[in-house]
């Protein structure tokens, strides 16, 4: 890249440089017009609801057309460059600093550039539609004020993210779209599990966030900026890049792949990757809106951004067909994760549930797409998955609103007749899912992925577990699409078809599901060609490629296998809520683990958060018991030392003294007795010396 | 050096002590008094931080001879350090006295007095730059401190202060001794010894300190740097040298915490910085690995034990051993001899962080014991973890704003708890990245710990008892609201702070040697 650009510098050096372009300028508008909107949402009163979501709505269209603008911009001047025979490999950046410390400074910035401009796209368009939906889904909430108000910041950040230069503004971005999902979780906070659910989110995701804190004081000290791009001295440029992987961190790692690890921890974290997914699921307590734009297309997809963001980092020395440590480990947890979501999807009940779950699977595809194929083929899923699963979510919502507040598949049916156009967009929605072959453009991001596992010289472990994954997915979906749609209406009141307000936006989701597709192909891959900054022209012959059309035809039949498998046992049936699954009552030793999420949140609740109660009450201990029992000794010694002065001063110092005072006193009182004042001792006393005097003047005359 | 031709630092210290004398015989306007008093050192404190030479030198310097024979010379002065914590000061003492609103019922007018004869302790301690002057303002505060958790504080007050006054009074004994041994050290035929801490710091870092003390009293320099940080590992605190700390806190009047937390628990933080760390440099590098390990203790063990505790001002009590064990950590870990330009960028990092850190916690904490003491007044005196629940919905306003300050406690970015965090992580990690990786445990522990106050306080159905909980009226708005506001400016702005602060850093970082 480095090279590139220098290349880039040399050749332009006579044409006229244009100043920047005004989008670039302004590209801050985008984050900071929705973010502006909450604030200002925030002080208004609970009555004020048409303000409000007029407010976000606004703010965030306005953020749509500055996105797309920023994306014609982009590929105007990718055209522009490519009609000049330049590589049109670029970042737009506008950096500042923040502060200094010592003679360093901490800079931030922005970029512009393809991975920017179409995850601004896909976050503001399916935001925008999400927002509109929610006008009519939350309009019976009291607190509909403050949804548009937690929205709106989120929007703000999660731009912000996608836009960030820096690691470090990318991460505080990161941190604000953190708060607004604990926020919205736990938007109906009166229920002690939304409460709790949201907790859980906010902790899990903090774990992965420590770990992405260390990696990224690492960077900042190893390369002295947390700038990606800065004309060639950002952290993923050359000069830097080279100097990361010449360091050595220890068990065989370069710093570069130790950083790239630590900064995939945080992505693991905020994805819902093994291990730390547990929080995705109980986050479907907040309202159907947010599960939709949060926890499904854009917040969650915040962690396989960020690995795409940093690729550089993690890809650098990888051998021409090998791949690096880090890309290994994203590809493995990637894969796994796929699988043993998929199969917990299979059990559950909760409409929201399986497509939590799925949602998950669908984020360790990318991942293993990121891993296995580079970034385009990971994004592609992603802007994929973004639309149908949206759209999955929206229907969910609509399923729910028209059943009443009913979440439990069991207790549904027969949706089609009820719901048509719930329905019809909800199969569009499923099918992309499923990667129906041809029409929908989860097959041919799904099939990207494959591909490249298929080509992946390392091992074809991960190609196997994704395509289990792929027919668990066909079988689940087709489960829940029966449960749901078919058989009879098994819930108390009659449902209804949801308003205008949210089938709209279901309808035009449909729309992308099916034509996102085209742009992915192997006959015009614009999209890969648009990310890895080469040009992609129409061409039948993209698909003449040794092995695709074999590999097409192979995860179609996994995908008919799986529907079918799904039709089979439940296909137009109507089980009582109460029996047993289908799956249940012919492999009930598979079923109840699956049921139970394969206790991953026991075994958590056993060892770490067991750990945390008991290490706590060890702490307390320490501090009352023994910290606290050694000043109490040494209080208790010097009172000893104090008694033992007392008796010191009192029995002995004082004692003596006293004794001493008494044998003068009685000498006192001996001797006072002769000054006594009786005069008939003085007489006597006066009789006796005479006698005395009498007898020594007589004794010394004597001759 | 002094740029203006005025004692400025005197007033200011003397300022607080006329207003005590005002307030003991004000009766029930005491508190208006102890406002208008307060609000006047903060206008000066802020007047002096405009002040504050731009090369990171002392400035708004004074001196007069006091005792010349016996080292004691009347020298103040002021750098970006102690500026910043002249300003915190006068801002937590400003919360204090507001906060006291509804606290103060029986002799108020020696409640305030007391209060500001503290805050006249703190001034003078962190303009003081002669031992003597500097010790006896470390003991004025300390003084009136016992007195307000004796005399209106919580059901175990009396053993809580008295904990609280002999622990910290065996830390200064110690101090004492140490720095009598320094003067008798320094002192020769020609001339009598010093107490001065510039001339010391020039003499530690040339060496001729550890010579004559050598010379003097044989080999007793390692424990006299003991002795000088056992005065400070009592008043940070240190693990284990911090059970005085819990007790006291969570007895004292919640006004009073505030001034423990927000301002006298800075007290030990500046005395490393400006005491023993450039005059007992050599000899703390040589103790690094252990200090680096009670203050990685220090972070993780208090915000552990933050977890076992029902008592909130016990959770938050915990949770500041936490936050000013990041401090702690900042300050061992550059204590490394011989270092080159890139350890310079992570000691200036460190530093930086340390006393954005300051800053930062003691603003954020008092604003916490604050709306502790808000609920405990509105609940009629309980105050426990369990107590509570769905607190949001009767009251939104104060959970909301509540919550940003717990936020900003946890470190959110956006919020001014983040930058000092960061820059002290940035720091730490080449230093010690052992020391480093511990302690990110603690930002952990302390998200769980916040989380767990709010689900349990704010969260949840509300009990029948609290659907009538007040929520903040005008008045408590317009009080928080610079509070809240200051906590996202600096959050976002940081450089109002670090563009003073930084050739402070700088400057001592030249001037100090391991």
């Amino acid at each position: 890249m480095l090279i590139q650009n220098d290349l880039l510098l040399l050749n332009v050096k006579d044409l006229p440089i244009p100043p920047q372009a005004w989008i670039v300028r302004w590209l801050w508008l985008i984050p900071v017009l929705p973010a502006l909107a909450a604030g200002v949402i925030s002080l208004l009163k609970q009555r004020f609801r048409t303000v409000s979501s007029c407010l976000a709505i606004g703010s965030l269209s306005c953020s749509l057309l500055l996105s797309i603008a920023a994306l014609s911009y982009v590929i105007d001047t990718r055209n522009l460059l490519l009609h000049f025979g330049f590589n049109p490999g670029f970042h737009d950046i506008v950096d500042f600093t923040w502060f200094r410390f010592g003679s360093s400074t901490v800079d931030l910035g922005w970029v512009l550039d393809p991975l920017a401009a179409i995850m601004l796209v896909m976050v503001s368009f399916v935001g925008l539609l999400i927002f509109i939906y929610s006008v009519g889904y939350m309009a019976h909430d009291e607190n509909f004020t403050r949804f548009f108000c937690f929205m709106s910041l989120f929007a703000g950040a999660m731009l912000g993210v996608v836009i960030s230069n820096s690691l470090l503004l990318l991460f505080m971005c990161w941190e604000i779209v953190g708060l607004t999902s604990y926020l919205l979780i736990g938007f109906w906070y009166q229920k002690p599990s939304a409460a709790a659910a949201a907790k859980k989110a906010f902790v899990t995701t903090r774990v992965g966030d420590i770990f992405f804190l260390l990696g990224i004081v690492w960077l900042f000290t190893q390369t002295g900026t947390l700038l990606f791009y800065n004309h060639g001295v950002g952290s993923l440029e050359g000069l830097a890049l080279v100097n990361l992987l010449s360091q050595h961190a220890g068990l065989g790692l370069s710093a570069a792949g130790a950083i790239g690890l630590l900064i995939f921890a945080g992505a693991v974290g905020k994805s819902g990757q093994l291990p730390l997914h547990v929080w995705l699921p109980d986050a479907m307590e907040g309202p159907t809106p947010v599960s939709a734009l949060i926890h499904a297309a854009t917040m969650v997809a915040a962690g396989v951004f960020l690995v795409a963001r940093v690729y550089p980092l993690m890809s650098i020395g990888a051998a021409p067909h090998g791949t690096t440590a880090a890309l290994t480990v994203v590809t493995w947890v990637g894969a796994s994760t796929a699988v043993f979501a998929a199969l917990i999807a299979v059990a559950q009940n909760d409409i929201k549930r399986i497509l939590a779950y799925s949602t998950i699977s669908q984020l360790g595809y990318m991942m293993a797409g990121l891993g296995l194929g580079g970034v385009a083929v990971g994004m592609f899923h992603l802007i994929t998955h973004a639309f149908f699963k949206a759209l999955l979510f929206l229907g969910a919502g609509s399923v729910i609103h028209g059943c009443h507040e009913e979440q439990d598949i069991r207790r549904m049916g027969g949706l089609r007749a009820d719901m048509p156009l719930t329905f019809i967009t909800y199969a569009i929605g499923m099918l992309a899912l499923c990667g129906f072959p041809i029409f929908f453009s989860g097959f041919w991001s799904k099939d990207g992925i494959l591909e490249a596992a298929k080509h992946w010289d390392i091992s074809q472990g991960p190609f196997y577990l994704l395509v289990f994954g792929a027919l668990l997915t066909a079988f689940y979906m087709t489960r829940q699409v029966c449960y749901v749609f078919f058989g009879q209406w098994r819930g108390h009141e009659a449902a209804h078809e949801s308003p205008k307000v949210m089938t709209l936006p279901l309808a035009i989701l449909a729309f992308f599901a099916i034509t996102l597709g085209v742009i992915g192909t192997p006959a015009w891959p614009w999209f890969h060609a648009f990310l890895e900054n080469r040009t992609a022209s129409f061409s039948w012959h993209g698909f003449a490629e040794p092995g695709l059309g074999l590999l097409m035809l192979m995860s179609s039949l996994v995908v008919f296998l799986g529907l079918g498998l799904g039709w089979r046992l439940y296909g137009d049936k109507s089980p009582k809520p109460e029996a047993p699954d289908a799956l249940e009552r012919s492999a009930p030793w598979l079923w109840a683990p699956l049921r139970d999420r394969l206790y991953v949140d026991e075994f958590y609740g056993v060892t770490v958060i067991a750990f945390y109660a008991w290490w706590a009450r060890v702490a307390d201990w320490l501090d009352r018991r023994i910290w606290g029992g050694i000043v109490a000794v040494v209080a208790w010694l010097f009172g000893l030392w104090a008694q033992l002065n007392r008796l010191l001063d009192i029995d002995w110092v004082d004692g003596g003294f006293d004794k001493t005072c008494e044998e003068l006193s009685s000498g006192g009182g001996l001797l006072s007795r002769v000054e006594g004042g009786r005069v008939q001792n003085y007489l006597r006393i006066l009789a006796a010396a005479v006698v005395a005097l009498v007898a020594i003047l007589l004794w010394s005359s004597r001759p | 050096m002094n740029v203006l031709a005025f004692p400025i630092l005197t007033l200011l210290t003397v300022l607080p002590l006329i207003g005590a004398a005002i307030a003991l015989f004000s009766g029930r306007h005491a508190r208006v008094v102890a406002l208008f008093t307060t609000l006047a050192c903060l206008l000066l404190s802020l007047f002096v931080w405009t002040r504050i030479p731009a090369d990171g030198s002392i400035g708004l310097v004074e001196r007069a001879a006091w005792a010349p024979s016996l080292g004691i010379e009347y020298h103040l002065g002021v750098d970006g350090l102690g500026g910043l914590m002249l300003v915190l000061s006068a801002i937590v003492t400003l919360m204090a006295v507001d906060a006291a609103q509804h606290r103060v019922h029986h002799m108020p007018g020696l409640f305030f007095g007391l209060v500001l004869t503290l805050e006249a302790g703190l001034f003078g301690s962190f303009t003081a730059l002669n031992f003597f002057h500097w010790f006896l303002f470390w003991e004025l505060s300390l003084i009136p401190a016992f007195f307000l958790i004796k005399l209106w504080g919580g059901s175990k007050r009396g053993p809580a202060a008295t904990q609280f006054f002999i622990y910290t009074m065996a830390g200064s004994v110690a101090l004492l001794l140490s720095f009598l041994a320094i003067f008798y050290a320094t002192t020769s035929k020609d001339a009598p010894g010093t107490m001065d801490f510039i001339q010391l710091t020039q003499m530690a870092a040339s060496g001729q300190l550890a010579q004559m003390v050598t010379a003097h009293l044989g080999p007793v320099m390692p424990w006299l740097a003991v002795g000088v940080l056992a005065g400070f590992a009592v008043k940070v605190p240190l693990m284990p040298f911090h059970t005085w700390l819990p007790a006291a806190y969570a007895e004292a009047p919640s006004p009073v915490t505030m001034l423990l937390t927000g301002a006298m628990s800075k007290m030990g933080v500046y005395g490393l910085l400006r005491i023993a760390i450039p005059i007992f440099g050599p000899q703390i590098s040589a103790m690094r690995t252990p200090l680096l390990f009670l203050a990685a203790a220090t972070v993780v063990m208090g915000a552990w034990a933050a977890a076992a505790q029902t008592d909130l001002k016990r959770v938050l009590a915990y949770s500041s051993i936490n936050h000013l064990g990041y401090c702690l950590l900042g300050i061992f870990a550059l204590a490394v001899p011989a270092a080159g330009a890139a350890q310079q960028a992570n000691q200036a990092a460190a530093l930086n962080g340390v006393i954005l850190q300051m800053f930062n916690h003691g603003l954020t904490a008092a604003a916490l014991f604050w709306f502790i003491s808000m609920i405990q007044f509105r609940s009629g005196g309980l105050r426990g973890i369990n107590d509570f629940g769905g607190l949001r919905k009767p009251a939104p306003v104060f959970a909301g704003l509540m919550g940003i300050a717990l936020f900003s406690s946890l470190g959110l970015p956006g919020l001014n708890g983040f930058v000092g965090e960061f820059l002290i992580f940035r720091g730490v990690f080449p230093l010690s990245w052992i020391a480093a990786t511990v302690s990110v445990l603690g930002l952990l522990v302390t998200a769980v710990v916040i989380l767990t106050v709010i689900q349990k306080v704010f969260s949840g159905p509300v009990p029948e008892r609290w659907a009538a909980f007040p929520d903040l009226h005008h008045g408590e708005r317009m009080a928080l609201a610079p509070v809240i506001g200051l906590m996202f400016l600096l959050g976002l702005v940081p450089q109002l702070i670090v563009n003073t602060i930084n050739p402070t850093v700088q400057y001592l970082l030249a001037h100090w040697r391991f």
